[in-house]
């Protein structure tokens, strides 16, 4: 028997949104209602907010996985699920941010802020390099003494050393915070670092592009609309990015849609994301777990990640979070619209105590992906195939191959 | 596309399975009429998943809305001494190996009493083979654990285990039954039956009894007065038509008994046994497993998504996928925990009722023989259910 403890935690509160009755879907005035909406997505049409909020709210899980199989499938038609054999590295944690859902920052001065030194991460490189690596997700804090011109010279040393690593660096509200400190314009920054060598950029820090949102849990970071014109000015530098959700917190269901209604727009404009992930808040050990509701289950996941996959019409590629879901619930995202296992993730103790750990690591993900019905292969930081076992073309091939271009049909 | 929005459920779900190539599939399982093993290959083998598990949820809706079961329980593996030698199994010791143990039937019942706080109502009971345990260890063991807490089902002994308790006793299984029913025994768990087909027993558990003396015993089981589960090992050398072979097996058993309450397939975990080489099956195999269950057994009520060896996210997806059943808390698994199951030995019930929850169900909280011990439905409200 445990002993009572003495100080029992807080409850967390109530989550913010709740399912409905999975049987409620097949009752006439909602099964009527989801029908048109599925007529919709069967015949290429976009789906209004509305409409998506619709499905968010009423639909059961098998209608979201065959609608949102349906798109990935159009999108897709050869069945293949790509990965990108890439690291994670995180140059420094200091951060004066103070996101109450992230367990990863330091305040500067604290004991374990740390700044990498550039051997230590060249050589983290040079590991993913011999690994056949082909990216390096390279994001940190926002430290108040760490400028742009750190980043170039980083960025460039690895570039001339390791040409065949994409760096694939700096969020977008890193990217402000550099504008910010340095009181430039966010084009010469990126200029800049495109100069020196930057490949794209990831899209973390959206949290959820709702500002009623960010004021609670992440006030002192970017803005909604400073988040999206970063992103906007990226791809008008010639540059792609991803696009990421976090939900599972304070947001409502409309305030999801929200988001993915500016994703999608600004998509229309520029034509410059990549992909789109999403996963839940995980709330154990953040500075403000008490604010956090329980973690949501895979059952909300595989929801919200089937609606993006549906709504997101003019995204090629939606990628699984396998790190926060697990392998078992990402196979299942694979039949709930994505086609993308994300980065293998290399982590430095593994890759330098038992490097072939990480090869056995590709094995599973490759197992998984073909015993989910797909053909597995390698892709580089835009999506373009680059796997030996690969008849076609690798388009694109790099940064520059990539550049956006706007798509030039407008939806109905 | 045009859109009948007059369409009824039996049609729009006769439209689906038609373009997944299962109109005929749809149309048996809107009649309640039987699927032969051919309808069960052809959804063993469709390509769209999502149609399979929408017939399979019809069946589960029609029969339990959206009541999910659970229960408060737990394990107590009395030995893992066995003599059969199952290629599958992780789990057993031979004399002097390391880790082999046996708990004394008041060993057994201490199990029960560190519990005593926790509002638990079931107790399963399995172990290994082993010889040397006389039948009087079986009784005592049952009535230790009966004494500890009175109002505590026990469900124990799989066929295979009774098998060998009848073979220590010396007399008819019918008398056996009787004397276990006297010291406290309630039901019969399913474990044991494997895949039934001979090809596979010889291959895997020659030394296990046979499919059909698994049968034989859950018939005389039932026919004693006493209600038990069954179960599949599923993904390890065993064919789809072994499967098939095997689900056929238990409805026409089911025709005859309506003894069993629950149909729980069971994931092979690879870890640590002479079939290591093997995959196991994935999470979507899982789920179709499920489903496929859950319209080839027309005749038994309850689909058990046991979340120890599925993982507690994808029993939750089964929910959608025909189970209605995720089984219970579980204190302390050990058997699958062996052969590598990485889930938690335990789980709280405020968990369970949240995952059923999330997956849009109403959590019902049942005895061993599906007696409604607290439902969800009533305080759905505030669950959100």
């Amino acid at each position: 028997m445990t002993p009572p403890s003495s100080t029992p935690p807080a409850p967390a509160p109530p989550r913010s949104w709740q399912p409905p009755r999975a049987s409620s879907a097949s009752t006439p005035g909602v099964a009527g209602e989801l029908d048109r909406i599925r007529g919709r997505v069967f015949d290429g049409l976009r789906l209004s907010a509305a409409d998506a909020l619709y499905l968010h709210e009423n639909a059961d899980l098998l209608l979201l996985g065959e609608l949102a199989d349906l798109v990935r499938r159009r999108k897709h038609p050869e069945g293949i699920v790509s990965y990108i054999v890439d690291r994670n590295i995180n140059p420094t944690n200091v951060c004066v941010t103070d996101c109450g859902f992230c367990a990863f920052y330091r305040r500067p001065k604290h004991e374990e802020a740390y700044v990498l030194e550039r051997e230590e991460i060249l050589q983290k490189v040079q590991e993913t390099a011999d690994l056949g690596g082909r990216q390096l997700l390279m994001q940190g804090g926002h430290h108040p003494k760490i400028q742009s011109d750190w980043w170039c010279d980083l960025i460039a040393d690895i570039r001339s050393k390791f040409p065949t690593v994409n760096c694939h660096a700096l969020s977008a509200p890193e990217l402000d915070f550099f504008s910010v400190i340095e009181k430039r314009p966010i084009e010469d920054i990126l200029a800049d670092l495109k100069s020196a060598g930057l490949g794209s950029v990831p899209g973390a820090g959206a949290e959820i592009l709702v500002e009623r949102v960010r004021e609670i849990i992440a006030p002192k970071k970017t803005d909604t609309d400073r988040w999206l014109d970063v992103h906007r000015k990226v791809h008008e530098a010639g540059l792609r990015s991803s696009a990421t959700m976090m939900f599972g917190h304070v947001e409502t269901a409309a305030e999801r849609i929200e988001h993915l209604e500016r994703l999608r727009d600004l998509q229309d404009e520029t034509g410059g994301f990549t992909a789109f992930a999403c996963w839940n808040t995980q709330p154990a050990g953040v500075p403000e777990e008490h604010l956090y509701p329980k973690k949501t289950t895979p059952a909300q996941y595989l929801r919200v990640n089937a609606v993006a996959r549906i709504y997101l019409d003019n995204f090629d590629n939606v990628q699984t979070s396998y790190v926060t879901q697990g392998v078992k619930t990402a196979q299942v995202s694979l039949r709930f619209g994505c086609n993308d296992f994300g980065g293998t993730m290399l982590e430095e103790n593994v890759v330098s105590a038992a490097g072939c750990a990480n090869l056995e690591s590709i094995q599973k993900i490759e197992s998984v992906i073909e015993r989910a019905g797909f053909t597995p292969r390698q892709r580089n930081s835009w999506y373009g195939i680059v796997d030996e076992r690969h008849e076609g073309p690798t388009t694109p091939a790099s940064a520059e191959e990539a550049r956006p271009v706007p798509p030039k049909e407008t939806h109905a | 596309m045009t859109v009948d929005m007059g369409k009824t459920n039996e049609q729009r779900l006769l439209d689906r399975a038609a373009e997944a190539g299962l109109g005929e599939i749809a149309e048996k399982v809107l009649a309640s009429e039987r699927l032969t093993r051919e309808d069960g290959l052809a959804l063993y083998r469709a390509d769209d998943l999502h149609t399979v598990g929408r017939l399979a949820n019809h069946v589960r809706e029609r029969l339990h809305g959206d009541l999910t079961y659970f229960n408060v329980n737990q394990h107590v593996n009395y030995t893992n001494l066995c003599n059969k030698f199952c290629s599958f199994c992780s789990f057993d010791r031979q004399p002097g190996q390391a880790g082999a143990y046996t708990f004394t039937p008041e060993q057994a019942a201490e199990k029960i009493r560190e519990q005593q706080d926790e509002p638990v109502t079931e107790v399963h009971i399995v172990g290994g083979v082993w010889p040397k345990l006389g039948y009087d260890y079986y009784l005592d063991l049952v009535r230790a654990v009966k004494a500890a807490r009175p109002s505590i089902h026990v469900k124990a002994f799989t066929m295979v285990e009774l098998d060998q308790i009848q073979k220590a006793a010396k007399k008819p299984l019918a008398e056996v039954l009787d004397d276990l029913r006297e010291a406290g025994l309630g039901s019969c768990p399913g474990g044991g039956a494997e895949v039934f087909a001979d090809r596979v027993h010889q291959a895997g558990y020659d030394k296990k009894i046979s499919g059909q003396t698994w049968l034989d015993m859950a018939r005389a089981v039932h026919e004693a007065g006493l209600r038990s589960n069954c179960t599949m090992l599923h993904g390890h050398i065993e064919t789809l038509e072994e499967r098939l072979d095997h689900l056929d097996r238990l409805r026409l058993l089911q025709d005859d008994t309506g003894g069993f309450q629950t149909y729980i397939p069971l994931s092979f975990h690879p870890a640590n046994n002479e079939w290591s080489h093997l995959p196991g099956p994935t999470a979507l195999d899982e789920l179709r497993e499920i489903a496929v269950g859950r319209l080839m057994l027309d005749n038994i009520a309850h689909i058990k998504a046991y979340w120890i060896l599925m993982d507690i996210p994808i029993a939750q997806l089964a929910l959608s996928f025909g189970a209605d059943d995720v089984d219970g808390t579980v204190v302390e698994e050990k058997i699958y925990h062996d052969a590598g199951a990485t889930t938690p030995q335990e789980v709280q019930r405020e968990e369970l009722i949240d995952w059923i929850c999330e997956a849009g169900r109403v959590p019902v909280e049942r005895d061993t023989l599906y007696n409604v011990v607290w439902s969800g439905e009533t305080e759905a409200e505030t669950l959100g259910a």
